[in-house]
């Protein structure tokens, strides 16, 4: 036996793996994607047609797609950021030599990761309720103006964005503050030795031992968020107005409520197509960065 | 996800188990095995009745599975596709053109002639009519469910209205004159922007159909359509109605104790759920209207349960005999007073419980003045894409012509499918 068929022979397991439960899934909904599977097809094959790309022509055409995407960049273009610099923050506070409890304060920034989406966004919707909301009783006592978090088709995306911020950052915290502990002391000792001011010292030090963290870091979050679903179905039902229809959310409703799975595989497919773009530019943007540094 | 593993474990030993239970018990006794999935709370309450059953019919196994109703729809069809449905299934009757559609229910026109327990005449006309597709019997009517007007009579008197309204303009007289001498500070009624159930009810009083040519396409542009979502959305308009969903109100059991709308259009469940969380002072101060019409006491929309014998199951007979004992009225009665749950009968409303209580009378009325919903697989979809059409309207984004218009556009576009396979059909058949 040579050696290419013994490593073929050690991947086969891997690849057969691969091949049945990616692969095969991924093209059987692209040939879906490419006919009107539905409930007729379902109670007689015959009823199924090959339709070409006229499903993804539909959904250019369809003003709820354009909208569910725009809210779903919306929420990537200001939750992303918002949330690695909750993370950032919160990992350079974390390694900070005059922090104290850091266990403490570790474990209780990493709790909403941990907890169930549900039944926190039950607990949300009570925080945020118009009338008896803690969140609007606070801003009232501000005197700020109380806001209709959950009716106002402006303010329900916000909400879901300070949520899922909330939800997720201590994730990347623990990944970013993993990075920080990685850089070695001695650069910081040079650097004060040298008079650098602290600011100097996170320009010059920090940023850029974490540049491939936050890379690596920010792609995940972006694939992440463009896969919006959990918090608007249980938070708002997709409303007020759809306003917090997501691409996700109208595949879900698509495939799984009214079962147009022919629909659901070709916005899939077209979500797919937009997360690959974004993820390259990122990957793009970020190499050019390291590559100067 | 992670709890797939233990689960198909789990099937493959209970599997392995009942091989092996089969080949002892076998030779023994016939022992039918019926499943039967439940949808809410029905299955908890039938857990109750089901030693009576089996006592009754010792050949016949019964196996309860209760589904959320959240899930129900999804599970119900993923079994279809996957080929596991159930012998008996509880399901809503606005599905049941749905899964006949797929072929899945057996028609049982052929069991209930001969029937001793079941009489089409005793149920409630439009309960049983929710059932027939195209001719074809295919549910039994459960319990019923329907949308009317509970109220405040206390907050209502206030107003100066001693009695609740019979037709659309003494409610909206009522409404306007709550908002008035409370000084803004009671809405008239709470209809959720987010719920269809309310305008489709007050739709479905005019009489004309919602779809047309045959269930081809939508007629949400005709003039009685117009009409009752011009009254709808003059509602939000004239400050009489919030525009809240319910996800906004929270809990709008507390929210009608506290006054702050004096009419709830909503279902029979309500009634145990007010008596449950309203204190006792207030009991004597809600109660319960037929749904106002545009000249008189006007129609609600027909929901229900309905019990279904799939087509696939082996034990026919069995789930029959399951069928005609839920179906008994006696039987009727104690889900009633297990659950509250309106019996689709209309010798079971003559029992003391049902009868003598004050809060059931307008259902009791009500439910002679019911009609079904349109009987398309689509039309789930279909209400849906209505309701989020009307909120807009609501929201002053679209005014009444532009949204009947943009329902009909939509609605078309759903049953461009229909179309085409009913055509088919048609080419078909010489």
């Amino acid at each position: 036996m040579n050696r290419g068929t013994a490593a073929w022979l050690f991947l086969a397991p891997a690849l057969l793996v691969l091949g049945v439960f990616f692969l095969l899934p991924v093209f059987a909904g692209l040939g879906l994607s490419l006919t009107d599977y539905d409930l007729y097809a379902l109670a007689d094959f015959h009823n199924l047609r090959f339709v070409g790309l006229a499903n993804y022509w539909d959904l250019l055409h369809r003003p709820l797609f354009w909208a569910a995407l725009g809210h779903t960049l919306y929420f990537v273009i200001v939750g992303v950021p918002l949330s690695m610099l909750c993370s950032l923050g919160t990992a350079l506070l974390l390694n900070a030599s005059a922090a104290r409890f850091k266990p403490f304060f570790r474990t209780a920034l990493f709790a909403p990761v941990v907890t169930t989406v549900v039944a926190v966004a039950v607990i949300w919707r009570y925080l945020f309720n118009t009338q008896f909301g803690v969140v609007n009783f606070v801003l009232t006592h501000l005197g700020i103006s109380p806001i209709d978090w959950l009716g106002d088709p402006h303010w329900a995306m916000p909400m879901i964005i300070l949520f899922a911020v909330w939800k997720n950052f201590g994730y990347n915290m623990i990944i970013l503050l993993a990075g920080l502990q990685a850089i070695p002391a001695d650069l910081y000792e040079a650097a004060c030795i040298d008079g650098a001011s602290a600011w100097q010292q996170f320009r010059q030090i920090t940023l850029p031992a974490l540049t491939p963290i936050l890379l690596m870091v920010g792609i995940l979050t972006v694939s992440g968020y463009f896969q919006l679903f959990a918090e608007p179905y249980v938070i708002t039902e997709g409303g007020p107005l759809q306003s917090t229809v997501s691409v996700l959310y109208l595949m879900y409703d698509q495939g799984f409520k009214w079962w147009n799975m022919g629909t659901a595989s070709a916005v899939a497919f077209l979500l797919f197509l937009v997360m690959f773009v974004a993820t390259a530019l990122m990957w793009r943007f970020g190499e050019g960065r390291e590559s100067v540094a | 996800m992670t709890q797939r593993p233990p689960a198909r474990i789990a099937v493959l030993l209970a599997g392995v188990a009942a091989l092996l239970l089969a080949g002892c018990s076998a030779s023994s006794q016939h022992v039918t095995t019926l499943e039967f999935w439940t949808v809410g709370p029905e299955g908890e309450a039938f857990a109750q009745l089901l030693p009576e059953f089996e006592q009754a019919n010792p050949d016949i196994d019964v196996r309860v599975q209760r589904i959320p109703l959240t899930a129900a729809h999804e599970k119900l069809l993923t079994a279809y596709a996957g080929d596991s449905l159930p012998d008996v299934v509880q399901i809503g009757n606005t599905w049941i053109a749905e899964f006949a559609a797929l072929h899945a229910l057996v028609p049982l026109q052929p069991r209930v002639a001969p029937s001793k327990v079941i009489h089409a005449d005793d149920y409630f006309a439009s309960a049983w009519a929710t059932n027939v597709i195209d001719g074809t019997l295919y549910g039994i009517p459960w319990y019923i469910d329907t949308r009317l007007l509970f109220y405040r009579a206390d907050l209502l008197r206030d107003a100066g209205f001693d009695t609740p309204p019979r037709n659309r303009a003494e409610w909206r007289a009522q409404m306007d004159a709550i908002r008035a001498t409370s000084h803004g500070t009671r809405w008239g009624a709470l209809l959720p922007t987010n719920e269809y159930d309310q305008l489709l009810a007050l739709a479905l009083q005019q009489h004309v159909p919602l779809l047309r040519d045959g269930d081809r396409y939508g007629n949400f542009g005709s003039a009685a359509f117009k009409r009752t979502l011009a009254f709808y959305a003059d509602l939000f308009k004239r400050g009489d109605l919030p525009d809240w969903t319910n996800v906004q109100v929270g809990n709008p059991w507390q929210a009608f104790g506290r006054g702050e709308f004096v009419f709830y259009l909503s279902g029979p469940w309500n009634i145990g759920e007010f008596r449950k969380r309203l204190p006792a002072s207030q009991q004597g101060e809600w109660s319960t209207a037929q749904l106002p019409g545009p000249n008189g006491p006007g129609d609600s929309v027909a929901y229900g349960s309905s019990l279904v014998i799939l087509r696939h199951s082996k034990h026919q007979d069995a789930a029959w005999t399951l069928i005609e004992y839920l179906s008994r009225p006696d039987v009727q009665v104690r889900f009633y007073e297990l659950l509250g749950d309106l019996p689709a009968r209309r010798s079971a409303w003559e029992s003391p419980a049902l009868k003598g209580d004050p809060k059931l009378r307008a259902f009791r009325a009500q439910l002679e003045h019911m009609r079904p919903a349109p009987q398309v697989p689509e039309w789930e979809q279909i209400v849906n894409m209505m309701q989020q059409v009307a909120a807009r309207a609501v929201a002053g984004e679209l005014t009444v012509d532009e949204a009947a218009a943009q329902m009909d556009t939509q609605a078309d576009a759903i049953l461009a499918k229909r179309r085409w396979v009913l055509a088919r059909q048609h080419a078909a058949i010489p």
